[in-house]
């Protein structure tokens, strides 16, 4: 149950020298393009950026095996429920038919179909190495800082940090929490009935959300002790002014944007790229 | 006891620690149900308990600091359904106003108070906000998207109001409720 995430390192490369609000930046704009764009060639574009920046950050595929093996899962799944639920959805976005071979009844294989399952894959698969470079690369405090920097209330940045913060200790928690009960002969597996495992669960439930508690009212009274909240803005300890790289990195990534924004508007018409007409 | 302000540091931390708590769930306890990519998920039982408690914006940050945290470990956030999550806990939330938990009575009406709205809030959330989005930003299929939307909606609807109410009781029972004393 050791799950190794937000397992942050310092290295010595260019991504991790870029501040945290740069790196959010980009995050958000390059998924962003993704998201707007149904178009393969864009969505290639950034796949491949992406796993170039992969190569730079220096994540060793180790690290991201298990999360990796999640995505491509999901991927699967997602794919034959598409198709399963909308065999001729990509007929109907591209607004023509080439029929490849016939599987039984309505279920038929269509060059669209494909076209547009791959690029809904592509899509998907263009976005994961990003999220996984941005949690290996920046440093948690500093995620809040650059939060904070885009003008999120910093009462809310708070929260996410005291989150990162305690993530690994609720974990503790759970964990002997459950080991204390199943050694009471709580069963938790498949092997028990549905609403018997739920009613179990519950068992582990409480105790846990009481220690939660319990530390919540430590942790308020030693911040207000601290005089938390008391002004309308704040500092931050792990804040980095930005530098020049950090500008051409956003500037880069603003350039893609804009110009698959320019790509849907001017040359495909509509967020679809239509190679069928 | 009067009402807490919304933004207190005591709400602020009891949002951290519940995203937390929420992601630790979320990733470990959770049912698998015969419909794929959903699961019976403990965690909406969490967030909906924190937002009775601490307000509709604790709810709404419980729930989608601790989805989207939860998706990051896999790569990508899944906006659209990290969002819906923190829709449910927002207007379950909104029960805050309603009864208070923290006078150490809640009866038979508040716990229905509490289901009502969490019930409305799923609805919202997974019949309506989740599947637009899945539409508008990743182009899913209509009718995939409203199965799984409907299937979430039962089983998140389930959780938070049955698994919701069992912390909400129990939490009030550690709460001296007023006038419990008499004078002899």
């Amino acid at each position: 149950m050791k799950v190794k995430m937000f397992s942050y390192n310092q290295l010595d490369t260019y991504i991790h020298h870029l501040s945290g609000l740069t790196k959010f930046v980009c995050f958000l704009l390059l998924t962003t393009t993704v998201m707007l764009s149904f178009d393969i060639r864009v969505i290639l574009f950034v796949l491949i950026l992406s796993f170039a920046l992969f190569k730079v950050a220096k994540i060793k595929f180790s690290q991201v095996k298990l999360m990796l093996i999640y995505v491509f899962i999901f991927l699967i799944t997602n794919f034959i429920l598409t198709f399963v639920f909308a065999p001729l959805q990509g007929v109907e976005i591209y607004g023509t038919e080439h029929v490849l071979f016939t599987i039984a009844g309505p279920y038929v294989v269509t060059l669209e179909q494909l076209f547009y399952q791959i690029t809904k894959l592509l899509k998907y698969l263009s976005i994961v190495p990003l999220g996984i470079m941005f949690f290996l690369t920046t440093n948690p405090s500093e995620f809040a800082s650059s939060l904070n920097k885009i003008k999120v209330n910093y009462k809310a940045c708070t929260a996410l940090s005291l989150t990162l913060r305690y993530f690994p200790d609720v974990q503790r928690d759970y964990h002997s929490i459950s080991l204390a009960q199943q050694a009471r002969g709580t069963e938790l597996s498949n092997k028990e009935k549905l609403s018997k495992r739920f009613k179990n669960i519950i068992s582990i439930l409480t105790p846990l959300i009481f220690t939660t508690l319990d530390r919540i009212e430590l942790i308020t009274n030693a911040m207000e002790l601290r005089g938390y909240g008391k002004s309308k803005t704040r500092t931050w300890y792990a804040y980095r002014p930005l530098n020049k790289n950090d500008y051409i990195a956003m500037g880069v990534c603003l350039a893609i944007f804009i110009a698959s924004l320019l790509i849907t508007t001017f040359v495909n018409h509509s967020i679809y790229f239509n190679p069928f007409i | 006891m009067t009402k807490k302000s919304l933004f207190s540091t005591k709400t602020i931390v009891a949002t951290g620690l519940g995203a937390a708590l929420f992601m630790v769930l979320f990733m470990f306890v959770k049912i698998p149900s015969p419909i794929p990519e959903t699961n019976l998920q403990i965690a909406y039982g969490v967030s909906a308990f924190f937002g009775a408690v601490f307000g509709p914006i604790c709810g709404f940050l419980v729930a989608f600091i601790g989805h989207a945290l939860n998706d990051f470990s896999y790569g990508a956030p899944w906006w659209s359904w990290v969002i819906a999550s923190g829709v449910a806990a927002a207007i379950g939330g909104m029960v805050y106003f309603m009864i208070d938990a923290d006078s150490g009575k809640i009866g038979k009406s508040e716990i229905f108070k509490f289901c009502a709205m969490n019930i409305v809030g799923n609805a919202i959330a997974w019949v309506i906000v989740a599947p637009i989005l899945d539409i508008v930003i990743y182009a899913e299929p209509v009718n995939l998207v409203f199965t799984q939307g409907l299937v979430a909606f039962v089983l998140d609807a389930i959780c938070a109001c049955v698994v919701g109410s069992l912390l909400l009781l129990a939490y009030a029972k550690t709460k001296t409720s007023k006038g419990s004393l008499t004078k002899e």
